[in-house]
């Protein structure tokens, strides 16, 4: 069976140069997570169903359990953790989020965060049909959806707003 | 981490592909959006020890919407084909079709030509290339060949391509005129393998009677199929209820679907039926001019 030794990666990680190394058998998700400690990215299913581990490449919505972090070289990652940092207020999303109960454990959180980015960039003003639409590639076991779905016209005010 | 270890190189070249593919043979596998082969790894399903990765192969993007020609290059990502400009007025089948795959994460890295050359029986693209008379760029050590998609899908997961070939670009036949289609599927939840999927395409000649028709189906065997039967009942008639209907029944004899933990033989079967007409119904709405009118 053929193998690859790790190799050294850069990867440009919400706005920073990021290095690490990594078979390129490793996934982008455990390369963000174990390599370079962005543990905000969760890995629910780790075979593309989930959406947990959803992170943005080039500005668009990717699975990072079905990406290898060796693909991601030459491109724009952007994680959670790119939202806000911790000594920042939160994101519109996140404030969103938080204010219409659109979380319950928040494991699936992350992954729907970096859904709605890529959805309110595409559309300020989404309506409800397009916004489950968007986000049924993300899979929540606690709240229902109902939370979620309110979360995200509330972010898509909070947005116009600060716009 | 779940993929098994794999050799992994990153052609920038067409001919550095090939020549990856021709050393190792049966033991590579090309990767192209990694959207079934990533999963397959991850359960290591698929056990390849070199991986090719096209995603950096230079000329092998962009798709564009010419004439009646819809020329994808293998490695467009589903989500640039649904926002191509004016494919949905040209030829909402094809939309319609892509954005009920997977879902838009999916559909930002997922490729054409890597659903193509995967040959799911459930795929969108497989029905699509049948009923759209798709031509498909094999390029081998040889130089490039091309096939019809007829002769390209070959049955479950298995197509014409040969283990030192890359599909390279695509193209698709996109009639003009009064011509009116519709995709249609039916699967568990938004996002899932259809259980069923018809792609129909009818085009009305000046006294108003059918001057062509495509269906095609997915999900009800080995690889997707042309129903030719369907297809004669309605060249040349007029597209009345009881026309449209009578075709749908023709399908019933070219297809033969099996039975799975997600649907039983008889259901797909039922289903495939049904859908046919529905499609029909739309793409001859479509065709008359009431191109808004949605999917019964």
């Amino acid at each position: 069976m053929g193998t690859s030794p790790p190799r050294e990666l850069v990867l440009h990680v919400n706005g920073e140069e990021r290095r690490g190394a990594a078979e390129p058998r490793v996934t982008l998700a455990d390369f963000l997570r174990d390599e370079l400690g962005l543990t905000g990215t969760h890995l629910g299913c780790e075979h593309g169903v989930c959406g947990a581990c959803t992170v943005l490449l080039d500005g668009r919505s990717v699975r990072s359990c079905l990406l290898l972090a060796v693909q991601a070289e030459g491109h724009e990652v952007e994680t959670v953790e790119g939202l806000a940092a911790p000594d920042e207020p939160l994101h519109p999303i996140q404030e969103a989020f938080s204010a219409k109960h659109g979380l319950q454990c928040g494991f699936c959180t992350p992954g729907f965060l970096m859904s709605v980015r890529e959805l309110l960039a595409d559309d300020p003003d989404p309506d409800e049909d397009s916004i489950r639409s968007r986000l049924s590639g993300n899979i929540c076991r606690c709240t229902g959806y109902q939370n979620i779905v309110e979360a995200v016209r509330y972010a898509a005010e909070l947005t116009r707003d600060s716009a | 981490m779940k993929p098994p270890p794999f050799e992994y190189v990153a052609p920038r070249s067409l001919d550095e592909a090939v020549a990856a593919l021709a050393e190792h043979g049966d033991e590579a596998k090309v990767m192209a959006g990694g959207q079934s082969l990533v999963p397959l790894l991850a359960f290591r399903l698929a056990r390849p020890s070199v991986v090719v990765d096209v995603n950096r192969v230079a000329g092998l993007e962009g798709a564009r919407l010419e004439g009646d020609t819809l020329e994808l290059g293998a490695l467009t990502r589903q989500r640039d084909v649904e926002l191509l400009p004016g494919l949905r007025e040209r030829c909402p089948m094809v939309v319609e079709a892509v954005e009920q795959i997977g879902h838009v994460a999916i559909r930002n890295r997922g490729t054409v030509g890597g659903s193509l050359a995967h040959a799911d029986p459930a795929a969108e693209w497989t029905a699509l290339a049948l009923a759209l008379d798709a031509e498909l760029d094999l390029h081998g050590p040889g130089g490039t060949r091309t096939l019809p998609a007829r002769d390209f899908l070959i049955s479950y997961f298995t197509t014409a391509l040969q283990p030192d070939e890359v599909l390279t670009r695509i193209r698709l036949r996109v009639p003009n005129g009064r011509t009116g289609s519709c995709f249609l599927e039916l699967a568990r939840r938004h996002g899932d393998f259809a259980i069923a999927g018809v792609g129909a395409l009818v085009s009305l000649g000046a006294d108003g009677t059918v001057a062509d028709a495509r269906v095609a189906l997915i999900g009800v065997g080995e690889r997707a199929v042309r129903a030719d039967a369907a297809e004669r009942v309605l060249r040349g008639a007029e597209p009345t209820g009881d026309v449209v209907a009578e075709a749908a029944a023709a399908v019933d004899g070219e297809i033969e679907p099996n039975g799975d933990i997600h649907a039983s033989a008889d259901y797909r079967r039922h289903v495939a039926g049904v859908l046919v007409r529905r499609a029909l119904e739309t793409a001859v709405t479509r065709a008359r001019g009431g191109g808004d009118v949605a999917a019964a």
